[in-house]
């Protein structure tokens, strides 16, 4: 009998995988190509040589910050879509930086680190305040400042900060060596810096949500906020910490992108990051150290699929296809693993299983 | 009145007319407790599958019923996911808004940029030779004129039937409802299903009319978002969306009118943000007290009528799930 459970809930897990797989494997049909082709392909891409991987590593870090930052807004309780626009004005602040100030690169590096976090943890603040403050829901909030913060660096990059060979929109100019975080090596291209903040920022965060009366009062402000705040919780204040700090975690992943990635600022800089972020936190709900290993099964898709254009002149949003249908497909057995268990004796009833997100989130307009 | 006005005004209700479509297909899923929150998606989907269906058929008919099947298709996934597997409407949604985009990117990707079947003006007789109204109203597409009978119909429906009282019901009261023998989920199917349909022929509203073809980025995108937040300006009442609709449109409008005037130079590129701040704004009017300290500037005897008319409150039971037991 237990066995039996166990096999089903394997079965359950492995589920998604394959349907999602399989689903992807006839849309590449559907467009005249091989999946196996298009597979091999995208398992090359990121793990052929050291070059590859480190690729996908340089998808793996902002993602990682993005989606550690986004499971202390999903304790909260809170939809932080805001997330990507959050990582741009961590990328146009770092790029100020970049571009203004003449500096050795010790202090130079530090010092752009810290304004992306501050560009991302004001803007998130502004989603957090339209939210707690003024009863704007934080999606519609954040998917608004989302396409400001993009109208903000698409004006830069054509104006102000445009290379003097004048009228492009397709990046500022290169930034200087000092401003630059340097590569581990020339084959294996990764922020040696940026993977100890990446440490630092997940193992910091489940310490912080596990054992500190700030990860509690998040946790009761997520799981029901009306009796968090009879019970004396600063409901609204807990809400807007969990914004500022998701903020300065994805101000650094777009720092990453532009002082690593691109060496400039341009157009699209976050590159949807933060909404696969969003994805990665709705398939670990609230278990931090989950989310670096979600991240690298997404990134890794990811830095595969880059060639799919040159290669077999297929988009590349064949990533985002499989990713998605692999979180929808886990959404729906999820729902359909609480269908078909049996009714558990009350004596085994535990705790639920944590939600991403409470019902209450969905309607407080 | 000068034709450069009576064509602006004209081209401000043809832009419009996704964004009520839109919005007043997610009036009906919401006004019946559901929040389906994949628009953006859905809309780029179906206007992909639209311009596809409607180019190699080349039939514009073919398109539109090929759209609205997709955005159907959408909508009840959210309803299947949240009704039978009982997983949370926003996240379902939001999943599914990334995933209908990227799929419409890809397996619309030979199509991208290339001519196709459009659905043109088709001026209606007597109406349109009204002054003023009838260049601007009447000298429109079908879908148009399609829009025009949907907020109507809409309102007749939900505020003076009673299929359009229990409607409106099973957002509210589910339980109440249920007790007096509607069948609540299964009109949540139904309703859902119906205002994806419209989310669909909005989204062939663009691909075939007002953004006529298909391109990458899609020429729509964001759109979908604010349909979104027009529902909420709109206090889930369809007069009042479709003005919002209108307005939002017109302030659109107005801000390509103010970049033209000679002396002003705005960057062309912080228009595109325009429409962006316009919707925080208004989601701030309904959901802050602001819009009633305005009202407080105006004549007594039309306050409580403003009231009524600007008050924002949400369906009761939305995003909710109802387990009859």
């Amino acid at each position: 009998m237990k066995s039996q459970t166990l096999t089903a809930q394997a079965a359950l897990t492995a589920l998604p995988i394959i349907l999602s797989l399989a689903i992807t494997a006839l849309l590449v049909m559907a467009v005249g190509a091989d999946p196996r082709e298009v597979f091999t392909l995208v398992w090359e891409g990121a793990f052929r040589d050291l070059r590859a991987v480190g690729q996908v590593v340089n998808f793996w870090i902002p993602l990682t910050l993005c989606s550690i930052g986004l499971v202390v807004t999903f304790t909260a309780g809170l939809w932080n879509i805001g997330v990507e626009g959050q990582m741009i004005l961590g990328a146009v602040f770092a790029s100020w930086a970049a571009l203004t100030l003449d500096l050795p690169a010790p202090i130079l590096v530090p010092v752009e680190i810290l304004l992306a976090m501050l560009g991302g943890a004001l803007w998130a603040l502004l989603v957090g305040v339209l939210k707690v403050r003024l009863g704007v829901h934080e999606i519609f909030g954040g998917v608004a400042l989302n396409a400001l913060a993009n109208v903000i660096a698409i004006y830069l990059i054509s104006g102000p900060w445009q290379p003097p060979e004048g009228g492009s929109v397709r990046a500022t100019p290169p930034f200087p060596a000092p401003a630059l975080l340097p590569p581990l090596s020339d084959t294996f291209k990764v922020s040696l810096l940026a993977l100890v903040i990446v440490v630092v920022a997940v193992v910091g965060v489940w310490l912080a949500l596990r054992g500190t009366r700030w990860g509690l009062q998040l946790k009761a402000t997520g799981k029901n906020a009306r009796s968090a705040m009879l019970l004396g919780v600063p409901t609204g204040r807990s809400a807007l910490s969990a914004f500022i700090v998701c903020g300065m975690l994805a101000g650094i992943a777009g720092s990453y992108r532009v002082l690593f990635t691109y060496n400039s600022l341009r157009p699209g800089v976050s590159g949807g990051i933060g909404f696969l972020g969003l994805l990665v936190v709705l398939l670990v709900a609230n278990r931090a150290l989950w989310a670096p290993l979600v991240a690298f099964a997404f990134a890794a898709v990811l830095g595969g699929s880059a060639r799919l254009k040159i290669a077999l002149q297929l988009d590349a949003s064949l990533a985002g296809v499989l990713q998605g249908f692999l979180v929808l497909t886990a959404l729906l057995s999820n729902g359909l693993r609480a269908r078909l268990a049996p009714p558990t004796p009350i004596s085994m009833i535990e705790e639920p299983a944590p939600q991403p997100i409470p019902a209450e989130a969905a309607h407080e307009q | 009145m000068n034709n450069e006005l009576l064509n602006t005004l004209n081209s401000i209700v043809a832009n419009a007319t996704p964004l009520v479509i839109a919005s007043l297909g997610e009036t009906i899923t919401e006004r019946a407790g559901v929040v389906n929150l994949s628009l953006n998606g859905s809309i780029i989907l179906a206007a992909m599958v639209g311009f596809v269906a409607a180019l190699v058929t080349n039939s514009a008919l073919v398109g539109v019923l090929a759209a609205m099947f997709i955005g159907m298709l959408v909508a009840l996934l959210v309803a299947a996911a949240a009704i039978e597997l009982r997983q949370d409407q926003v996240a379902v949604g939001f999943v599914l808004t990334l995933l209908a985009a990227d799929l419409a990117q890809f397996l619309g990707q030979s199509y991208t940029r290339i001519p196709g079947p459009q659905i043109l003006n088709t001026p209606l007789p007597l109406l349109s030779d009204i002054p003023v109204v009838g260049p601007v109203f009447f000298r429109q597409t079908i879908l148009v004129y399609i829009s025009y009978a949907l907020v109507i119909g809409l309102w007749y429906w939900l505020f003076r039937t009673r299929p359009g009282l229990a409607h409106r019901a099973i957002g509210e009261r589910p339980a109440a409802a249920f007790a007096r023998g509607t069948q609540v989920n299964r009109l949540r199917y139904i309703y859902t299903a119906a205002g994806g349909a419209l989310v669909g022929l909005a989204g062939a509203a663009y691909s075939l009319s007002v953004k006529a073809g298909w391109a990458t980025p899609p020429s729509m995108d964001g759109d979908g978002w604010i349909a979104l937040a027009i529902v909420i300006f709109g206090g889930w009442h369809p007069f009042r969306v479709v003005l919002g609709a209108y307005l939002f449109s017109g302030l659109r409008a107005l801000a390509t009118v103010i970049q033209r005037t000679p002396g002003i130079s705005i960057p062309i590129v912080l228009l595109n943000g325009v429409p962006w701040l316009l919707m925080i704004i208004t989601l701030l009017l309904v959901s802050s007290g602001a819009i009633e300290r305005l009202l407080r500037l105006l004549p007594r005897q039309v306050q409580g009528w403003s009231r009524n008319f600007l008050r924002s409150d949400p369906p009761a039971a939305l995003g909710t799930r109802f387990e009859p037991e």
